[in-house]
């Protein structure tokens, strides 16, 4: 077995260290699986491999991809007008990078990926919604377009088939909303960045009121590989119940921060022991927020469980997006858990009263108890802004929910840290309040 | 119908709907803040949370929005619950992080909806500890005060500007808890409708200015049923007084007119009342040509000399048909003048004359709202009758409902329906003389002279019904494309619409438009048909009548008959020196509101009551007769027109010629003109359950003994109303369960806002407790609809032909054409200057840009250019009723340019003073 076979993503990165050029990209086997599809497969043939390969969606809500492609109507069913392919590449949740890792290393396998999907769903127009950020990852994609067009594996009549796919890029203008996917067609149609009422779900009503389909980068560039090995090939690389492999990474002070493509349902003591080379020196691993930000932290005895979608849902937390960020012994959670509250609150759309008015209020509240201004009362107040905030359906979309994950979950495997912090009148961490 | 279960309650409600809807239809409380029951729902408040219980045996329920729940039969939800009433008082909590707390300096105290909530939701104890952010204001214009520390960031404001009335200037900028609701930079807000804001707004952020200039708290104002009388909509306001001073209009919901919307004519019209070119006192002109004031009953015996010598009496389309009928009567139906113009008589007839022929519907706003395809042929309704501009607005809107029910969207999701629908439009066709302010939703639009618009309704019509003539006409190229895009779209419509109306000044635009409305008919379609006339009571003084024509009536002047003049001035009525010659060799009296032109030469001069002075009917548009009652008794010698005319007559006749009192003089006007007349509003000996009479004033009302301290620390008796069901006081009841014209106010226990309104309605949104006020005048005859009808008008005007000469035709200002509103100062703060239009090839011919002066025989004065798009070569639109401006006649006339013409400093933009 090839590198090209365990890590479809990233192994031939590995091995020949940037498949930035389209021959190199060729070289491996590049956009045979297009070829494929496009020219022997019917598109709703690629949409029960996609949904029968149990992919699911790697921006984060893990959602079965090839069972939200099948709500795109076919046919007279979609009415006039066109279908858009989107792809999220706004990756602005804190801690991760693994799709810019991805595009600034491997572009064509997105590009190909996004040509499948486009092909399945049948949208001949398709969008790179990228993170304004992103310099790098632009160039490469815009290099790799010009290309991908160059060879005709985009524009009109692909692969000599009547398929024609317009691929853009649009560099956001910013903003952590943009990745709720009805926010950022909302940016992308030039409107506010706010999410919108759901239903109508893009599948039915999306980008300009017409069907679209909006999948992540990792998502698109598992795609390729599923048409080209198979759904057996690709279930076997799992190894709990979900398929294929994932980008996992960490952040904290590990030894050896960074991603790596594995099997999906790795361990988290695994990632951390064996991949980031182990807690540095001195530091104790004290917590992790598996996913970004906006999950909820898990502690020392979830540190053996699998990381996959099931797994660390039961425990309490979700998967999101696998780049994990790790708090040691040093980092004070009131802290932490004030600074993850500014970036929600900052990030917030401002649509809805309860994310608008209510993260800045709790970030208020962290900065007191952090700086000794804790009153008695507080905790209450955070619990309560916490319940209130944080269930779902009480704010309009999911951008609250998921910042009080981390908080919710602090507020209760770390409860004594805040109350020593309201009784002493100051921060047990941090030498700057001393 | 669904039956849902409320905390317990069994309720029968309309599928179809969101739960708010339902439940506050059901006269429930639940708080909200950013539905709007004529916008719709987006969820953006979080305020109106209920538990929605699964089955009956499910206790712990889910927490959701009631905005964004579809009513389903047979589901059960908790109002009451802990979870959700915690929830909703969490929210107030929220909003209240920022808000100012300024209740006591703040406009919207007393009856801000944001209070109204906090107290409902039972939020008292803030236990925020951050500072509060700030944020600097805006100056709007003479309009709306800009307080945006106030704000609570419900969105209503962009929805209801942007979304709703199709304003651009004022947008959502920023985001998280730093949200800003303003323009790009300081300046007056563009929109028409602007003044809307005001009422949308749940809290003080915007605010009724020139009332800010002259504050009172609402409990503190005395209000009555009253008709706007900018337009000839008719929407039904509530003016509101105190200190004998009219404070401000605000809108009084009407299911079928204006809805819960004004526009700015409208709301800020009103305050011409106060203004100081008010007549306040009865005055004579002694013989060495001096006006002294001379007391009413001097006044009064020398106006009867006057009637004795044989006068003609001139009455006026902005006068009540009470105060008409009163005149005609003293003076005889030969001697009566309706007091329209020539042309605008000749008009209103034709108008009515199509009306009463039936054929096509009459729309009200509600029905034009749901008109699915529309073509507007000649009126600038934007400028002449202004709120059915919004209406169409809101009716272009049927293809992205259809979109939406396709997609499964429910229609009050509003935000769902804009995203899945985004720029879809029903058809509307407009042709016009110059732009209009409504293009931008118009499907196409084509420009012509009045004649050429009506060749293309001709067209039209004889492409939809080959029996109505055609007369071979030729149209331009793009003249024939947008006739056959015309066809097609009217063609396939169930409830296509044509709007025109006397604006243009040509009748034969609106035989264009009844015949296009016919053939549709004839099609078998259901359309409807909307002839505007431009003042408030133009239908109403027509139906009256009279035996003379402004031109008889000027000549029997010039003559040497005397002349009684009420409420009209003549200037705006007739060429100037036919109206100069009648004047000065008549005796005249001339009963007025404010001082003019007429009034200067007038012999005796009496004061007049303004519309909230008195009380009357207007006939709006559909022939609607609407009563707008007394709100306050005018100060000085200030009497009702008809009052006035009634002394007149009980002097001449001892007899008792004169009536009592309204009641008297309505009953005898129904008896001998429409018996509606009598029946639209209740009687002076109307009560209200218990017993009662309907206040004026809000049981709130104080300060009664230090109003007038000044004078006596003892509060007068107040006075006994003989004449409405009315009280001048706090006492009786206003439980809003009277009959519909009978609403002086809104107000419910716990609602201090003016979104009490649906404690008032049927349901949401629907008709009045007590029925939508109001009857038609004129009914449709028994055959309308017959196909085989035999009144087609088969004659089609000549083409229009430039000539060096230009032909003037008359284009209209909202702010500034209508004689009473350009009185009011904020009018006058928006009001432009005189203009005219022209094509820039014919600026270009002519030597002028925009922004120079140019003059012409009959003018009077020099008026500021500026070019128009749509105008054709050869025709100048010269801007009607601005102050200062004489009626201007239809012809042709040679233009030349003012080489002294000082543009006037500080002059709004073209998009300013052409709204």
């Amino acid at each position: 077995m090839s590198l090209m076979d365990t890590k479809p993503l990233l192994g031939r990165v590995e091995e020949v260290g940037g498949l930035v050029d389209l021959n190199a990209y060729e070289a491996g086997q590049g956009y045979e699986a297009a070829r494929k599809a496009l020219t022997s497969m019917s598109p709703e043939e690629i949409v029960s491999l996609v949904k029968d390969s149990n992919l699911r969606g790697r921006g984060g809500a893990g959602f079965p991809t090839g069972l939200k492609w099948s709500f795109v109507p076919q046919g007279d069913a979609a009415g006039e007008g066109a279908k858009y392919l989107v792809c999220n590449a706004d990756e602005m949740e804190p801690g991760t990078f693994k799709d810019r890792f991805l595009l600034e290393n491997n572009p064509h396998v997105l590009i190909e990926g996004m040509i499948i999907g486009a092909y399945a769903i049948q949208a001949e127009k398709a969008y790179i919604f990228l993170r304004g950020e992103y310099h790098q990852p632009y160039q490469r994609l815009v290099e790799a377009l010009a290309d991908a067009t160059a060879r005709g594996f985009l524009g009109g009549g692909i692969f000599g088939t009547d398929f024609n796919l317009d691929l853009r890029i649009h560099s956001s203008a910013g903003r952590y909303i943009c990745g709720e996917e009805t926010a950022l067609l909302n940016a992308l149609e030039g409107k506010r960045a706010q999410p919108r009422t759901k239903p109508p779900f893009p599948p039915a009503s999306g980008a300009w009121g017409r069907p679209t389909i909006v999948n992540n980068v990792e998502t698109f560039c598992n795609v390729p590989g599923i048409v080209r090995n198979g759904v057996e090939w690709y279930q076997g690389l799992g190894l709990t119940e979900d398929a294929g492999t994932k980008i996992y990474g960490i952040s904290g002070r590990v030894n050896r921060p960074g991603l790596w493509e594995l099997p999906i349902g790795t361990p988290i003591r695994e990632l951390v022991e064996r991949h980031a080379g182990g807690m540095r020196e001195g530091f104790e691993l004290k917590g992790i927020l598996p996913g970004g930000a906006s999950t909820d932290f898990l502690v020392e005895e979830h540190f053996d469980l699998a990381m996959d979608y099931g797994t660390i849902q039961a425990a309490g937390s979700r998967m999101g997006t696998g780049t994990m960020i790790l708090m040691d012994n040093s980092v004070c959670p009131v802290d932490m858990s004030r600074n993850l509250q500014h970036f929600f609150a900052q990030e917030s759309c401002g649509f809805c009263t309860p994310c608008r008015e209510g993260l800045p209020w709790v970030e208020a509240l962290l900065l007191d108890i952090e700086e000794g201004r804790g009153q008695e009362g507080d905790l209450e107040v955070l619990d309560r802004n916490a319940q209130f905030i944080g269930a779902p359906g009480n704010t309009f979309c999911l951008h609250a929910t998921g910042a009080i994950e981390p908080l919710q979950s602090a507020l209760k495997y770390f409860r004594e840290d805040f109350e020593e912090h309201i009784r002493t009148g100051k921060c047990p961490y941090h030498r700057r309040h001393l | 119908m669904a039956t849902i279960n409320v905390d317990g309650q069994q309720y029968e409600v309309k599928e179809g709907q969101n739960l708010l809807h339902a439940v506050l239809s059901q006269q429930l409380n639940l708080p909200y803040f950013c539905w709007h029951p004529a916008m719709g729902s987006v969820g953006a408040c979080r305020q109106c949370a209920i538990i929605q219980y699964a089955d009956e045996d499910d206790e712990r329920g889910r927490l959701g929005m009631a905005c964004m729940t579809d009513v389903v039969d047979g589901m059960r939800i908790s109002i009451a619950a802990p979870q959700a009433a915690d929830f909703r008082e969490s929210v107030i909590e929220w909003l209240m992080e920022n808000h100012p707390h300024d209740c006591p300096v703040c406009e919207e105290g007393g009856e801000c909806h944001l209070q109204d909530m906090t107290v409902m939701t039972g939020h008292s104890v803030r236990k925020y500890r951050g500072t509060k952010r700030t944020w600097e204001n805006q100056n709007l214009g003479p309009f709306i005060g800009h307080e945006m520390n106030r704000c609570i960031t419900c969105f209503r404001c962009v929805r209801y500007y942007r979304d709703y009335a199709g304003g651009t200037d004022l947008s959502a900028f920023g985001s998280r808890s730093r949200m800003y609701f303003g323009r790009s930079e300081d300046g007056p807000l563009e929109s028409e409708f602007s003044g809307n804001l005001v009422e949308v707004c749940p809290t003080g952020v915007f605010t009724d200015k020139p009332f800010a200039t002259h504050y009172t708290r609402k409990w503190d104002l005395q209000s009555a049923p009253s008709v706007c009388p900018g337009c000839a909509v008719g929407c039904n306001v509530f003016p509101s007084e105190r200190y004998g001073v009219l404070k401000r209009v605000q809108n009084r919901y009407h299911g079928e007119v204006n809805g819960y919307f004004l526009c700015d004519r409208g709301r800020f019209g009103s305050h011409f009342i106060n203004s100081d070119q008010r007549i306040r006192h009865a005055g004579i002109r002694a013989e060495d040509g001096v006006f002294e004031a001379s007391g009413a009953s001097n006044a009064i015996a020398e106006a009867v000399k006057l009637v004795t010598m044989d006068a003609v009496g001139i009455g006026s389309p902005r006068a009540s048909f009470e105060a008409n009928f009163a005149l005609k009567k003293l003076v005889g139906e030969e001697r009566f003048c309706t007091g329209l113009g020539d042309n605008e008589a000749m008009l209103i007839e034709l108008a009515l004359s199509i009306q009463r022929e039936g054929g096509a519907r009459t729309p009200s706003l509600t029905d034009v709202e749901a008109a699915d395809a529309i073509l507007i042929l000649g009126e600038d309704v934007l400028n002449t009758a202004p709120r059915i501009a919004l209406a169409v607005r809101q009716a272009v809107r049927a293809e992205a409902f259809t979109m939406a029910q396709e997609a499964g969207i429910p229609g009050w999701q509003d935000a769902g329906v804009r995203g899945h629908a985004q720029q879809a439009l029903s058809p509307l066709f407009i042709a016009s003389v110059a732009t209009t302010r409504i293009d931008d939703v118009a499907s196409a639009t084509w420009g012509g002279a009045p004649q050429d618009i009506a060749r293309v309704g001709a067209a039209i019509a004889h492409g939809i019904d080959p029996t109505y003539a055609a007369a071979d006409v030729e149209l331009s190229a793009a003249g024939i494309d947008f006739m056959h895009q015309v066809i097609a779209a009217l063609g396939s419509a169930k409830r296509p619409l044509i709007v025109s109306g006397t604006g243009t000044g040509d009748p034969d635009v609106l035989r264009a438009a009844a015949n296009v409305a016919w053939a549709l008919k004839a099609k078998g379609s259901d359309p409807a048909l909307l002839l505007s006339p431009l003042e408030a009571n133009s239908y109403g003084v027509a139906l009256l009548g009279g035996g003379l024509s402004m031109s008889d009536a000027l000549d029997a002047m010039t003559g040497g008959s005397a002349a009684i003049v009420m409420e009209n001035d003549l200037y705006r009525r007739g060429d100037a020196q036919r109206v100069s010659a009648a004047c000065s060799e008549s005796k005249m009296l001339v009963l007025d509101i404010l001082e003019n032109e007429t009034a200067e030469h007038a012999t005796v001069l009496l004061p007049a009551s303004t519309y909230a002075e008195c009380t009357g009917t207007y006939v709006n548009y559909e022939t609607r007769a609407q009563r707008f009652y007394q709100v306050f008794e005018p100060d000085d010698e200030i009497r009702p027109a008809w009052r006035w005319i009634s002394d007149i007559a009980d002097a001449l006749d001892s007899s008792g010629a004169g009536w009592a009192n309204i009641n008297v003089l309505i009953e005898e006007c129904a008896k001998a003109t429409h018996a509606a007349l009598a029946t639209i509003s209740p009687p002076s000996d109307y009560r209200v359950e218990g017993g009662t009479r309907i206040p004026r004033q809000p049981h709130r009302y104080s300060g009664r003994t230090a109003m007038r301290a000044q004078i006596s620390v003892h509060e007068p008796k107040a006075t006994v109303d003989d004449e409405t069901p009315f009280n001048y006081s706090m006492e009786g009841q206003n439980l809003g369960t009277q009959d519909g014209a009978a609403v002086p106010f809104v107000w419910s226990p716990g609602w201090n806002s003016n979104q009490s309104v649906f404690k008032f309605q049927q349901e949401v949104g629907g008709a009045l407790l007590g029925g939508d006020p109001g009857a038609l005048l004129v009914a449709p005859a028994p055959d309308s609809g017959d196909a085989s009808r035999a009144t087609k008008f088969q004659e089609v005007p000549d083409a229009f032909v430039a000539t060096e000469a230009f032909l003037v035709v008359p284009v209209h200002a909202i702010f500034g054409s209508d004689e009473l509103s350009n009185a009011s100062w904020p009018i006058v703060e928006r009001m432009p200057a005189p203009f005219a239009l022209l094509n820039v090839a014919d600026a270009k011919r002519l030597g002028v840009q925009a922004g120079a002066g140019i003059s012409g025989p009959g003018l009077g004065a020099s008026f500021e250019v500026l070019i128009d798009d749509r105008i054709p070569a050869g025709m100048v639109g010269v801007v009607h009723g601005l102050p200062g401006i004489r009626a201007i006649a239809a012809g042709r006339i040679d233009l030349s340019v003012d080489p002294d013409f000082i543009r006037r400093p500080g002059g709004h933009p073209d998009v300013i003073a052409r709204g």
